[in-house]
């Protein structure tokens, strides 16, 4: 019995077993949106194409599933383009559907044509336009197993209408056999010997672990691994979450931002166990400096990151929960006592901290509040920017995919359609976005999904009425030139939260902050928007400035 | 330094794209490239010549390889191998120096393939660095036009 594309695609979706498709319609998706009318998962009608990837990426990293997105051609699929690179940088596993011109019309430049698949090759970890409807279900079939193994990432599929119309037999493959793509998830033993080896005899060894172990699911391993050998351990923006920050091996976070101590433990190491992370340069620094003493070991799937910027001395290919296993049959415990007191001591001697003076609310602060206040349970999302940087500083992550956020991209406007995504993956857990007042502006126009969908997402404004993060730049680098990084002009919040049918509070003084979280934490139906009237010349501290090392820290000057 | 390497790649659209594609994103420098079928007629070969050193050309296979159409990765510099490429070349010949030409040209075993009152086009189909020792020889002549086709590489045995 031959069915339509559109209904093989519908099917094929149902065989994959998704619970949610994120997406917008237009001209040449009706006939999909026609056969999914009646399926049987649920549909995310976003507000702008991106918004509906942005939520299916927030959705994905929260459930570690694969997010599903439709969009129409020409605009509709270049308005994803944002969305697909962030998942990208972040290895977010994504299958995307668009729809195409007619396949007669192709190279045409008829109405609403783009050449989606040429503009997202770079960017996307492979593309297919579909030519002959006798491949529909295997390319989807493919385009799945794709996006989710290895190395996951986004992967598109360009559906010309004609295709959509035709009719075919539908046949979904058992499996998804591609000759030319078979990642490598079992470490080499010999390697895994010669870390162990390394790990035992070194002096100052530090673990440096990234979004790969989440992906990987490996933060049961890695805890293990840590209370076999006592080893510190500090994480990428990507790895908060993998392992739990109130422990006291913990150093938080590393890199640009990233703690003092966490920084120098790292910069006076002689062995660098790095896993499921790939020495991103907002970690390193000027690379020239980076580490002097230390020998590396390098655990991840992708062997085109091991020793890309940095020398690996024991590269070990595959994935990490599966070599963190084997490791923690047969690793010992260096004698480091020395290295981890001192290590220890740095820690209490230059802990992350903020000036309380005054009345002013800090946006410090408000973070604080909210990690005291969801006992560290709520799954976090983020904007780009200093608020990014203070919620990663100052809430304490413990548990994997709580912490939600753009970080090889850095895409503004991320956070509060992936707040939707979460929540939807997520129906037991509180979700935070933590904006700033630019970033929210981006993509304010999702509010409304949350609003229909009853999601109780908090929007958490850190409004300084400046683009944060770039003033900071112009303050200490460009003379304090503020050019156009002020946000004097920004819409009343509180009235743009009840025009979308949203709750708003806004807060003036410190001793509002508390009770207004606590009023946005007990309504369960609706999301909440706080406008929180912080400081308006923060700084994130500390500080690497891109580009050079260590030693050029900036520290806070304690006014 | 210059690597020959070896893509073996599905005969599919776009994959010449998407190589070309990643080269440039990634800044590495091209010298060449050329694609073609195989025996097998889903499976094409590019043969790419790429200018880099040791640390460059260890990425470039790496990241050729993440691409998922392409099935094996070979640098061809690291073993024993045939290669031969094609140069069509228009040269400045009077009459009078017409023979000398010719004479140079049979010792590459060149072919003419045209002829005018004040030119002479050679064809020549011979190992690359070959062709770059005919290119120097004929220089002094004045060459008009020049048009290399790249290399494509077979390993021996």
């Amino acid at each position: 019995m031959k069915i339509s594309g559109a209904d093989i695609i519908i099917e094929s979706l149902v065989k994959e077993d998704i619970e949610y498709m994120f997406g917008y319609p237009g001209g040449v998706v009706i006939p999909i949106f026609h056969s999914l009318y009646k399926a049987p998962f649920k549909f995310i009608l976003s507000r702008h194409e991106q918004g509906a990837i942005h939520a299916a990426d927030g959705y994905a990293r929260a459930s570690g599933k694969t997010g599903v997105v439709i969009a129409t051609s020409g605009p509709g699929a270049t308005n994803l383009v944002t969305g697909i690179a962030t998942a990208s940088m972040d290895s977010v596993p994504l299958v995307i559907f668009t729809g195409q011109v007619p396949s007669n019309m192709i190279g045409n430049d008829a109405f609403q044509e783009a050449d989606i698949t040429g503009i997202t090759r770079p960017i996307t970890k492979h593309n297919y336009l579909v030519n002959d409807i006798k491949d529909l279900a295997r390319i989807i079939k493919e385009a799945f197993h794709i996006a989710a193994t290895g190395r996951p990432g986004p992967v598109l599929i360009d559906v010309p209408v004609d295709i959509s119309k035709s009719e075919e037999k539908f046949s979904y493959p058992e499996k998804a056999d591609i000759r030319s793509y078979k990642p490598v998830y079992e470490g080499h033993p010999g390697q895994i010997k010669k870390a162990c080896k390394k790990i035992e005899s070194s002096k100052k060894p530090i673990i440096y672990a990234g979004g790969g172990i989440i992906i990987s699911n490996a933060s049961k391993e890695i805890r293990t691994f840590v209370k076999k050998t006592g080893i510190p351990i500090t994480t990428t923006l990507l790895g908060l979450g993998a392992f739990p920050e109130d422990d006291p091996l913990s150093l938080g976070m590393l890199g640009m931002h990233g703690t003092y101590y966490a920084n120098h433990a790292v910069h006076e190491s002689d062995l660098v166990i790095a896993i499921g992370a790939r020495f991103d340069d907002r970690v390193t620094g000027d690379i020239s400096k980076f580490i002097p003493e230390a020998k590396v070991i390098h655990i991840d799937i992708d062997p085109a990151s091991v020793s890309k910027t940095v020398e690996v001395d024991v590269p070990i290919v595959g994935d990490c929960k599966n070599i963190l296993k084997e490791m923690n049959k047969i690793v010992k415990a260096p004698s480091i006592d020395k290295w981890v007191k001192h290590v220890k001591e740095m820690k209490k001697e230059h802990p992350l901290e903020y000036s309380k003076k005054g009345n002013i609310i800090k946006p410090q602060y408000v973070v604080e509040k909210l990690y005291e206040l969801t006992e560290g349970k709520a799954v976090i999302c983020t904007e780009v920017g200093q608020n990014q940087m203070w919620a990663a500083q100052f809430y304490q992550y413990s548990e994997p995919r709580t912490f939600i956020s753009s970080g090889g991209l850095g895409t503004r406007g991320f956070g509060l359609p992936a707040s939707i995504g979460a929540q939807l993956a997520r129906p037991d857990k509180r979700v935070i976005d933590i904006a700033g007042d630019g970033s929210i502006q981006m993509n304010i126009q999702e509010l409304i999904v949350a609003v229909q969908h009853k999601l109780p997402i908090i929007i958490a404004i850190l409004n300084n009425g400046f683009l944060g993060m770039v003033r900071q730049w112009q303050q200490l680098f460009f003379e304090k030139r503020y050019s156009h990084t002020s946000m004097e002009f920004s819409p009343d919040f509180i009235k743009l939260a009840d025009a979308f049918g949203a709750e708003g509070i806004r807060i003036k003084k410190m001793d509002e902050v508390e009770p207004a979280i606590k009023k946005a934490l007990s309504i369960k139906d609706k999301p909440i928007v706080l406008d929180f009237q912080v400081a308006k010349e923060e700084n994130v501290y500390p500080m690497v400035p891109s580009g050079k090392s260590v030693k050029d820290t900036i520290k806070r000057e304690l006014a | 330094m210059r690597h020959v390497i070896s893509v073996k790649v599905e005969n599919k659209a776009g994959v010449l794209a998407r190589v070309a594609g990643l080269f440039s994103a990634r800044g590495y420098n091209i010298d060449s490239l050329t694609v073609g079928e195989t025996e097998k007629n889903d499976i094409s070969i590019m043969t790419i010549v790429v200018k880099g050193d040791d640390r460059i050309i260890e990425q470039v296979k790496k990241q050729l390889n993440k691409l998922i159409d392409v099935i094996k990765v070979i640098d061809h510099s690291s073993f024993s191998s045939i290669q031969r490429e094609l140069v069509l070349l228009k040269i400045n010949a009077s009459p009078a120096k017409r023979t000398e030409i010719h004479q140079l040209a049979q010792l590459f075993s060149a072919e003419v393939i045209d002829i005018s009152s004040k030119t002479l086009t050679l064809s020549v189909d011979a190992d690359p660095e070959m062709i770059d020792n005919l290119i120097e020889l004929l220089r002094p002549y004045g060459i008009k036009e020049l048009i290399r086709s790249g290399r494509v590489s077979m390993l021996k045995g």
